[in-house]
């Protein structure tokens, strides 16, 4: 299902929260929307299940308009995630789980079956946790629960409000790659509002910076982080070409410019250090460092040898290359 | 266990009190001067009975009034009308329920209805105090998943708010009850008996030992009745506060 805002604008007194946004978030896609704080993203993120109301725009769901669509109609149909998990504190974790399929008013087998589905979905054992109180929860089991309950009825789009901030860095990377596990085969639209770059480029297929209210671009990781755009270069950081780096694999970098390879001119100096086709160009740029070379031989995960590596290849690929 | 202990000592004593043949010879070992001792126009047992109806009914009502009040307050469309409704019950408990009493008996004439209003209007600010409170400090995360998933307003009040705010409320319940059933002494001044009676006429001929046994038994079920509230306040609330503690860092 298809979203998007279109012209909208809200105020809070004088101060424009949102001022003329228009995006769109294609189907199966996940959209992240980042800004420094009170750039509006949550606002904007809160438009789509009319938490928030804008002042002037519209904003559709699978091309209807939210404002016309029943509003716990609407909501019963989109995943919602908040930072602070709320999670019901007199209801025990399948309780909670089921609370929108009991909305729906499902029959209990179904209920039943359905819980127990995406308690192992999200990684929680349904003999050991069904039954938990929320208050037994560690922080990361939590939110495992409200990204439970936010699927439960099988809503076609998610939206999630920093739903990993308050989390540990390990904890929000464990559920960063079970989220980015679950999302692959579930493909739903997901609103992903977050502070941090580092995960807006892990999770994203697209990323939307905001800036005082204003869309300032869109793109997908890539891209994003060559904007040659003053606010965009100065929000993607210092090192944002190590973080474009990280995206990229070195499979892409050797097969890309594999035939155009001109005859000599990147045979490997001394002894051949290798690389493993995986990994990201920013550990074989660190390997490059690290062993005071220039080309690293690229190696599959088979162990046969598909190229070579060069520093020229990285350059080309760390500031020219485009995705697409 | 130390509560339930006395809760047995208390209800013995009471039901000690009850009986003629060992009240009597208690009352005339504590007052040998009083000339009268049980005191004779109604026998205590059918006096708490008829006390212990007031002062129930007219928690009842307090309860249902408070809780009611509190609900409708809370809401977006009564929010404006909160702290006129808080300070109207705030003053309404300055006012001592004998006065209300006096006002009201010209009105509602002698008997039950004057006791009852008197009572009501006293004991409705525990239970609105105790039922805000409850539905005001429940975590705003709960609240906005509530309302985020689709429920509806009403869903959201029965679903999520009262069941939270239930032990809180519960807390209130009690407060007026025992309350109640100190002020409705008071009855006896309208006409309404109740253990009030013994106390007044005894306060009026002068004999101590119809004050106690009236007093006493008052006080004795005062506790018994706090007792058995908070015992089932205990079952519903020791799992919903522990669940809203905990949940507060998630």
């Amino acid at each position: 299902m298809n979203l998007e805002w279109r012209d909208v604008c809200r105020s809070y007194g004088d101060k424009k929260a949102v001022d003329n946004f228009s995006l769109e978030v294609s189907e199966g896609e996940l959209m992240v929307l980042i800004g420094p704080s009170g750039c509006g993203k949550t606002t904007s993120l809160k438009m789509i299940n009319r938490l928030v109301q804008p002042d002037s725009g519209n904003v559709y769901v699978d091309g209807r308009d939210v404002g016309e669509v029943p509003v716990t109609e609407l909501r019963r149909h989109i995943g919602y995630v908040i930072q602070q998990v709320g999670l019901f504190p007199h209801m025990n974790v399948g309780e909670n789980v089921a609370a929108v399929p009991r909305l729906l008013k499902w029959d209990e087998e179904r209920i039943d079956a359905r819980v127990k589905e995406l308690l192992q979905l999200v990684g929680l054992p349904f003999e050991e946790f069904a039954d938990a109180w929320p208050a037994r929860l560690s922080g990361g089991e939590a939110q495992r629960v409200g990204v439970a309950r936010a699927l439960a009825a099988d809503p076609p789009v998610l939206l999630m409000d920093e739903p990993f901030g308050a989390v540990d860095p390990l904890t929000r990377e464990d559920l960063q790659r079970e989220f980015l596990r679950i999302q692959s085969t579930l493909g739903k639209t997901v609103v992903f509002v977050t502070h941090d770059l580092d995960e807006a480029i892990r999770l994203g297929d697209r990323i939307a910076v905001m800036n005082e209210g204003r869309l300032a671009a869109a793109a997908v990781p890539e891209e994003l982080l060559l904007d040659a755009d003053p606010f965009i270069r100065d929000f993607t950081g210092e090192d944002r070409i190590l973080r474009r780096l990280a995206r990229l694999r070195v499979s892409g970098a050797v097969g890309k410019t594999a035939g155009a390879e001109s005859p000599g001119s990147s045979e490997p100096r001394g002894p051949a250090v290798s690389v493993s086709s995986e990994a990201s160009l920013k550990e074989a740029l660190s390997l490059m460092l690290e062993s005071g070379i220039t080309s690293l031989e690229a190696v599959s995960p088979a162990g046969r040898r598909i190229g070579t590596l060069t520093m020229d290849k990285l350059l080309q690929n760390a500031s020219g290359y485009r995705m697409t | 266990m130390k509560s339930r202990i006395r809760l047995i000592f208390e209800t013995v004593f009471l039901a000690v009190l009850f009986i003629p043949e060992l009240l009597d010879p208690m009352l005339r070992f504590l007052f040998p001067g009083a000339g009268e001792w049980v005191f004779p126009r109604s026998s205590l047992i059918s006096l708490t009975a008829v006390h212990l109806l007031i002062s129930l009914s007219a928690g009842a009502a307090a309860g249902i009034i408070g809780v009611l009040l509190g609900i409708a307050v809370t809401r977006p469309a009564g929010r404006e009308f909160l702290p006129l409704v808080r300070d109207l019950l705030s003053l309404a408990q300055t006012v001592p329920p004998a006065a209300v009493l006096a006002l009201a008996v010209p009105f509602l004439g002698f008997g039950f209805k004057p006791v009852f209003l008197a009572l009501v209007l006293y004991s409705i600010l525990p239970v609105l105090n105790n039922t805000l409170t409850g539905l005001e400090t429940l975590p705003e995360p709960v609240l906005e998943a509530a309302g985020g998933m689709g429920m509806s307003p009403f869903q959201v009040l029965m679903k999520v708010e009262l069941p939270l705010a239930l032990p809180i409320i519960g807390t209130g319940i009690r407060i007026s009850v025992v309350i109640n059933v100190g002020t409705a002494v008071i009855a006896a001044l309208a006409g309404a008996g109740g253990l009030g009676s013994p106390i007044v006429a005894g306060l009026i001929r002068n004999n101590p030992a119809w004050v106690f046994q009236g007093a006493m038994a008052s006080a004795l079920l005062a506790l018994i009745l706090n007792a058995l509230l908070e015992e089932a306040e205990h079952r519903l609330g020791s799992r919903g506060a522990e669940l809203l503690s905990g949940n507060q860092q998630g």
